[in-house]
């Protein structure tokens, strides 16, 4: 499976991303300049995270209109699976690829921190490998977090089931102290309606091997290799 | 011509830095002070554009860019040099 991930300038995660997909993952990794505007031969759009163009304006905004954007919004439309890690989740929202918007987190900290999330839904390629109710335990690094959409999107994204991940406390209950940064109904990850595009602010990348203390976020990866084999081998 | 670009958060979405410039003016003493909103402004140089034609260009570069709509209010005026 071949993995491209685009690198803005002021992005910083790319080569945690990449170290993943590469390393851990043992599937191919390339680097995708911001400037580039073809996406030939990739099987899934990882963007990852860091300050894409300084966050200038707004987190994403800037970012949102380089040129590689227009291949990854076609790509998206025709069903490829685009992955947002928090910058790239804020750039997803930006580019109307994902509903709502990320703003500044209600204690106006910016927080470093391992959370948990409660998995929403399997049907996903990136939670292919994760009963619905499965708790993880991943860390946060943003500044503007708090999930944001008008009430009548948020009851659509309920209704279709676009909630990917919520953040919960150890035994997975979504409560007021559990929720790190205001976002509304707890929302830490949603995808589109087909699903193949998600975002989330935590990070599952840097919490991919057990050397680090916590390899939880592997299973993301492994969600999507697994569901990326499943469509192949349907088709063979 | 020189345009003078307003962004403000949307009435509904919480404004956290609003909400603690509001607690500091409390306890300077400024009890009156009921609500803050922080937004923020941009000046906009345009050349060679007619006003009618300004305005809208502006709107749409608004709208595309200077604020995200799903959170945030905008308004501009516009001024002669």
């Amino acid at each position: 499976m071949k993995f491209g991930i685009v690198v803005f300038p002021g992005s910083n995660c790319d080569h945690d991303v990449y170290h993943v997909v590469k390393h851990l993952i043992g599937q191919e990794a390339s680097f995708l300049w911001h400037k580039e505007t073809g996406l030939a031969g990739i099987d899934c759009v990882i963007l990852p995270g860091g300050f894409a163009h300084g966050d200038y304006l707004r987190c994403g905004a800037i970012a949102r209109f380089s040129p590689i954007m227009k291949s990854i919004e076609e790509f998206a439309a025709q069903g490829g699976m685009v992955f947002g890690i928090c910058n790239g989740f804020q750039v997803l929202t930006e580019a109307g690829l994902l509903p709502g918007a990320l703003v500044r987190n209600a204690g106006l900290r910016y927080i470093c921190r391992d959370v948990h999330l409660r998995v929403e839904r399997q049907d996903t390629p990136y939670t292919a490998r994760l009963k619905p109710g499965t708790v993880l335990k991943i860390p946060i690094g943003h500044g503007e977090g708090c999930y944001y959409a008008p009430e009548e999107v948020l009851r659509s994204l309920e209704e279709k089931r676009q909630v990917a991940f919520r953040y919960c406390d150890a035994a997975g209950q979504v409560t007021a102290e559990s929720n790190p940064n205001g976002s509304l109904r707890a929302i830490a990850g949603i995808c589109n309606e087909r699903g193949n595009v998600l975002g989330m602010m935590p990070h599952p990348d840097r919490c991919a091997e057990e050397i680090l203390g916590n390899a939880q976020g592997r299973k993301i990866f492994e969600s999507i290799l697994h569901a990326w084999q499943h469509a192949r081998r349907s088709r063979i | 011509m020189k345009a003078r670009v307003y962004v403000t958060l949307k009435r509904g979405v919480l404004d956290p830095q609003g909400k603690a410039v509001c607690g500091s003016l409390h306890q300077l003493g400024y009890r009156e002070v009921t609500d803050v909103r922080v937004g923020k402004y941009m000046d906009v140089t345009l050349g060679g554009l007619p006003r009618q034609e300004a305005e809208k260009r502006l709107r749409a570069m608004c709208e595309k860019l200077l604020a995200n709509t799903v959170i945030e209010d905008f308004r501009f005026e516009l001024q002669e040099d």
